[in-house]
């Protein structure tokens, strides 16, 4: 049982820091809500700020990664006579049943996803301005959750067309790492 | 966008303004939709891709969110110097971006980013 440098790498970016990100929508959004109906004790909007403040970091760690590690291995351009499978881009539009996961998947993806960090860091910020205040400022709380909604569609997009291409064209390559011998 | 919300007026009931926060919403909706415009320029342009290209290996993306984040954190610091002690008319605010957000999700979709 082995593992490659590039997998491990692609498995902190997407199943570490973008799943914990899109696993952490549903109580940002649960907390969000129940401040705006003055069911959050001051001990608790201190968990919310440092809650929202991790989803920030996970958010530009992950697409801070997938730009700047994963994606030029993806991208990397294939030589005459390559074995394409080292070469994900290449490999996915070396096919027509393929293409589109990049051609839709990648392309939209590695656009979108960065959305997600902007909404969210907006967010956390607002957060940290108001705190329980935004009790009071229901436009503002509405548009705050907007926003949260908005950065997890975002990080849905990417994670969901992340997952699909790494099933089809895996980014692989790089140093070797041995887990598990087999008997 | 800036008129002062006699509604929610902070100095009567000693709640924060709510500028610091519609400020912080528009930026984002503008780095957002900064982000959708550049994909399409970038996509429509070769010559303006490699203009875009920070990082070679990652190619005009790198320009591509670089220059977005940057326009984004530009947008909050001068809406914030300007809007965060007061109230302002959140509706216009609001309506705003989310038009820009709605345009930023269109423009980085990539059926809509080729018919440019």
């Amino acid at each position: 049982m082995e593992i490659t440098l590039r997998s491990i790498f692609t498995i902190i970016h997407g199943m570490g820091f973008g799943v914990l990100f899109l696993l952490a929508f549903s109580g940002a959004m649960f907390e969000l809500v129940r401040i705006g109906q003055g069911g959050s004790a001051p001990s608790n909007e201190r968990a919310v700020r440092l809650y929202l403040l991790a989803m920030t970091i996970l958010a530009w760690l992950t697409v801070l990664t997938g730009a700047y590690i994963i994606y030029p291995w993806y991208r990397a351009v294939a030589p005459p006579g390559a074995d394409l499978s080292s070469y994900p881009q290449a490999f996915l539009k070396s096919h027509p049943n393929t293409i589109g996961w990049h051609s839709l998947g990648m392309e939209w993806k590695e656009h979108v996803a960065w959305i997600a960090p902007i909404a969210i860091t907006m967010v956390t910020v607002v957060f940290f301005h108001y705190g329980r205040q935004l009790r009071n400022q229901l436009a503002l709380r509405r548009a705050v959750l907007v926003f949260v909604a908005l950065a997890f569609f975002a990080a849905a997009v990417a994670g969901f067309s992340g997952a699909m291409i790494n099933k089809y064209a895996p980014v692989q390559g790089g140093q070797l790492f041995h887990l598990l011998r087999g008997a | 966008m800036t008129l002062h919300d006699p509604s929610s007026s902070s100095e009567l009931d000693g709640a924060l303004p709510n500028g610091f926060g519609a400020a912080a919403i528009l930026a984002a909706s503008i780095g957002c939709f900064s982000l959708g415009v550049l994909t399409v320029a970038g996509d429509a342009s070769k010559s303006f891709a490699r203009h875009l290209i920070l990082y070679t290996r990652t190619g005009p993306l790198s320009g591509v969110t670089t220059a977005a984040i940057a326009i984004w954190l530009l947008a909050w610091i001068l809406l914030s110097l300007r809007w965060r002690t007061r109230d302002v008319t959140l509706r216009p605010v609001l309506v705003a971006a989310f038009v820009l957000l709605a345009l930023s999700l269109l423009l980085t979709f990539p059926p809509v980013v080729d018919l440019f």
